[in-house]
């Protein structure tokens, strides 16, 4: 059958003929980092114009409709422009943390790919910590938007990176402890491992009630994490203008666009891999026919619907919710999501010890 | 002198919201004094789009002097015509024909239907939800097709003329008006279930911008934002112009002084529109629909006053006239001002998110504030 | 109970939240309720209500004839100084001279489309017009003469 995973082999075993080890690896490095650029010019397009259509098609609008087939090169022609305009940095702002931001910003998003599973046996790198290192790196991204609030020199962005850095610093804890419930059901940190272990079922069904407690709980921590509505106090548009971004313009503000898009992506693609199995296909008990039907379905397929389904949620929040205010923002994570996360933690510890998931 | 950039003299954070600011709905500038999130001091600065309409209306005759005053609350322009020319009628003593005074009523209260459903629009847009917004012009483009139908405009419809009003109804008009409030009852509970009901919404509104019952009095608050601290003040109901005595409406009053409460005030509002428009879109009296008047008005020595409810308050014209073709002086007393001044003592020591939410509630609409 | 009304306010705020949901998620997946007018591309099916107020303008007959006479009451009646009677003095064939009008000035750019001078006319020699789009580059095309070239009063309009 056709996969990933064969390609790779195949450039794998290909360059390992051709040169010595060292070069080798260097050549994969570079390819790697090719692919994944690419990715994030990719998905940066996909997302906008997703996001685009999805917003317009709620609020009985008809979206973007005029650039290629039925829009769909819009987001093409935005970005093109903003790569014309002229990225202006403002007088009186720290000019080197400024202009660092957005590329930190972008950075944090790179690394957090490294450990993604995108299909059966198709990663960049098999980390043994895969979630531990997840968090700790995602939690960086708040260092890039207190820098862009610091260094623009303006209220509004100032307060926007002060209003995030709380919110950021809040609700690590409880997308951590969220994540943790499937670590401790599976036992191991290895993203690959946790996917292995929902081959007879995703943790979201196996995991009885602890594990959808923790689905919603983390779904709500990363829409937080993220800055997206209804949790985007840090840009909120009609009272801080844009927040931390709002000085930012051309390619230096698509930077932050993109980092926020990309890190939507790489939280559902994490929330994916830990409750609906990844790139596993969709196997009910024991009708083989039906399982085998699913397998057929190439495993690129499954991980892909699965993250572009959770971002489609996160989507949908936005464009339905108000907005929180800072205070209520926080009571939600220190008087609700914390508590339930703690509590869910017990819970799915005396699941997993006395056996009770499947 | 407040002092534009930087912090004051206590270390505290100015910020100007505005002039240029997505949340003012046009050119407001407010000087916010912030404690870190808190609010300490609002400071609402006018002048931005200052276009001396009283000044203006000076040289205008009272014909003309009419289509100025849409221009000011744009959002119920009929019902600032309206005003006016009610005050003409006064100083002249001209009987309105009544299907003159029916048609006018419809108007007014399609008026405030439209407005109310753009400030729902609006206000959920402050506090962060966008659908709504376009939801909310959905129901307002019908209104505003009807208008163009009849009116032959929009949003500036000078249809309102002393004596009665400019041409006849349509004949598709009772036809038209009948299908948007079958549709528009459809879509009512949108309202309920995409804001009033949302917890979050609940949150953002409920006990914020408080404006006590006694406060709303001394500062002249009028119309839906003094009726949500329990204030009576519909000049509907307490000075009945036109044929709003003979009519079947509740005063909606609601008496949690907050911004919840004003929301829900407008909302009610809408309903009770709808309920005066039902009432009379079957029942329009054949005649003229307008008075015989003289080619030239001339109002006689004397000042004159006349009050109606916008869609925001109070809206009264005060015309002194010195026997000529033009008013010596015209003062509008627009309800927006008022409204605005108790901005500072609601927004005091609550959150500067919740300011965008009281400014919604109040439903400002800066060219009328300005004038 | 501290912890059931705690609950109960997790379990209706969640509630809630689905509510809207459902709403915006109806709207997502009908959209034959979608009201977007494309404006350019509908040009040709575009209906204004007839009495919609797009500019002034004189119709004339197929003889070249406008209903005009002159009389400066639409000049009156506007409050923005918008519309300009140039009168000239005609010699009737009974030698007698007649005024009528030689240019009608229309500065579009001024006017608020109010209906004031159209209500004013006697002779209902100008109209609105239901045209909308007015842009152009150059600000002296919106300073229109009504009348056409050579057009003169129609029989029996005094």
């Amino acid at each position: 059958m056709w996969s990933l995973s064969g390609i790779t082999n195949w450039v794998d075993q290909w360059l390992n003929a051709t040169f010595n080890p060292t070069l080798t690896l260097i050549i994969e490095m570079v390819i790697v980092g090719v692919c994944v650029i690419s990715l994030f010019a990719v998905l940066g397009l996909v997302l906008v114009i997703m996001e685009r259509k999805v917003s317009a098609w709620m609020q009985i609008r008809l979206g973007p409709n005029r650039v290629g087939p039925k829009g769909m090169l819009q987001s093409f022609a935005d970005t093109l422009k903003l790569l014309v305009k002229e990225g202006f940095t403002p007088n009186g702002a720290d000019k080197f943390l400024f202009n660092l931001a957005p590329y930190l910003a972008i950075i944090v998003a790179m690394l957090l790919m490294a450990p993604i599973a995108f299909a059966k046996d198709f990663h960049m790198w098999n980390l043994n910590i895969g979630v531990l290192y997840v968090s700790a790196v995602s939690s960086i991204s708040v260092i890039s938007i207190l820098m862009a609030g610091w260094a623009s020199n303006n209220k509004y962005s100032l307060m926007g990176a002060m209003r995030s850095g709380a919110q950021i610093v809040s609700y690590e804890l409880s997308a951590g402890l969220a994540i943790l419930t499937i670590v401790v059901l599976t036992g191991s940190l290895n993203l690959n491992d946790i996917i292995q272990s929902q081959a007879n079922g995703w943790w979201i069904f196996k995991g009885h009630i602890p594990a959808i407690i923790a689905f919603v709980i983390f779904i709500i921590a990363v829409t937080a994490e993220t800055n997206r509505a209804p949790f985007d106090l840090a840009e909120a548009e009609s009272e801080l203008t844009a927040g931390f971004h709002t000085e930012y313009s051309g390619m230096k503000f698509a930077l932050f666009f993109l980092a926020e898009y990309v890190n939507v992506f790489i939280v559902c693609a994490i929330g994916a891999t830990l409750f609906l199995g990844g790139w596993m296909p969709f196997h009910i008990g024991n009708w083989q026919s039906f399982n085998h039907v699913m397998d057929f379905i190439p495993s690129s397929i499954w991980f892909m619907g699965k993250t572009f389904f959770l971002i489609f949620l996160i989507m949908w929040f936005r464009w339905t919710f108000p907005r929180l205010r800072i205070d209520q923002l926080l009571n939600l994570e220190w008087k609700y999501l914390l508590p339930i996360s703690m509590f869910n933690i017990l819970l799915v510890t005396a699941v997993a010890i006395l056996g009770w998931h499947f | 002198m407040v002092e534009e950039i930087g912090t004051n003299t206590d270390g505290d954070l100015l910020i100007n919201v505005g002039p240029q600011h997505p949340a003012t709905h046009g050119v407001l500038h407010l000087v916010i004094t912030l404690n870190g999130e808190t609010i300490k001091k609002v400071e609402p600065h006018l002048g931005y789009i200052h276009r001396s309409i009283e000044k203006m209306c000076e040289s205008l005759t009272y014909r003309q002097f009419i289509y100025v005053t849409s221009r000011m609350d744009y959002l119920s322009a009929h019902i600032n015509n309206h005003a006016c020319a009610l005050c003409v009628e006064k100083g002249m003593q001209i009987e309105v024909p009544a299907r003159a005074q029916v048609i006018r009523v419809i108007m007014d209260e399609l008026t405030r239907i439209a407005s109310h459903e753009l400030w729902w629009g609006a206000m959920a847009m402050d506090i962060g939800a966008f659908t709504p917004f376009f939801h909310a012009f959905r129901e307002r483009e019908s209104i505003n097709d009807i208008m163009e139908e009849t009116c032959g405009a929009r949003l500036t419809m000078n249809y309102m003329v002393p004596g009665g009003v400019m041409a006849d109804l349509h004949p598709d008009f009772q036809k038209k008006v009948k299908a948007f409030i079958s549709f528009y009852k459809t879509k009512i509970d949108e309202a309920d279930e995409l804001l009033t009901g949302n917890i979050i919404f609940q949150n953002r509104m409920k006990g914020v911008g408080i404006l006590t019952k006694e406060d709303a009095i001394s500062y002249g608050c009028t119309g839906p934002t003094a009726r949500g601290s329990g204030v009576r003040c519909d000049i509907r109901k307490i000075y009945p112009y036109e044929i709003y005595n003979t009519l079947e409406f509740d005063e909606v009053i609601e008496t949690g002084c907050d911004s919840l409460s004003r929301y829900l005030v407008r909302l009610k509002e809408i309903k009770q529109s709808l309920r005066i428009v039902e009432q009379l879109i079957d029942n329009i009296p054949e005649g003229d629909f307008q008075a015989k008047t003289k080619a030239v008005l001339k109002l006689p020595k004397g000042e004159f006053y006349s009050r109606v409810e916008t869609a925001r308050g109070e809206l009264g014209v005060y015309i002194v006239s010195e026997g000529g073709t033009t008013p010596y002086r015209i003062k509008f007393r627009s309800p927006g001002f008022s409204n605005l001044s108790a901005l500072d003592k609601m927004a005091r020591g609550s959150k500067l998110g919740d300011l965008v939410a009281m400014m919604g509630t109040l439903d400002l609409v800066i060219p009328d504030i300005d004038r | 109970m501290f912890i059931v009304k705690y609950i109960k306010n997790v379990f209706s705020a969640i509630k809630s939240l689905l509510v809207g949901m459902r709403r915006t998620g109806y709207y997502f997946t009908h959209h034959k309720e979608i009201i977007t007018q494309q404006y350019p591309d509908n040009r040709e099916t575009l209906v204004l209500p007839e009495r919609f107020k797009g500019e002034v303008v004189m119709p004339h007959n197929e003889n070249n004839e406008h209903r005009c006479t002159g009389c400066t009451a639409c000049e009156l009646a506007c409050p923005n100084g918008t519309i300009k009677v140039i009168t000239k003095f005609d010699i009737t064939p009974e030698g007698k001279k007649k005024k009528a009008i030689d240019k009608l000035v229309y500065h579009l750019e001024l006017c608020t489309l109010c209906n004031l001078c159209v209500i004013a006319c006697p002779s209902d020699a100008i109209v609105m017009a239901q045209t909308f789009e007015h842009s152009v580059f150059d600000r002296n095309k919106l300073t229109k003469v009504l009348n056409n070239p050579d057009s003169k009063i129609m029989d029996g309009v005094e």
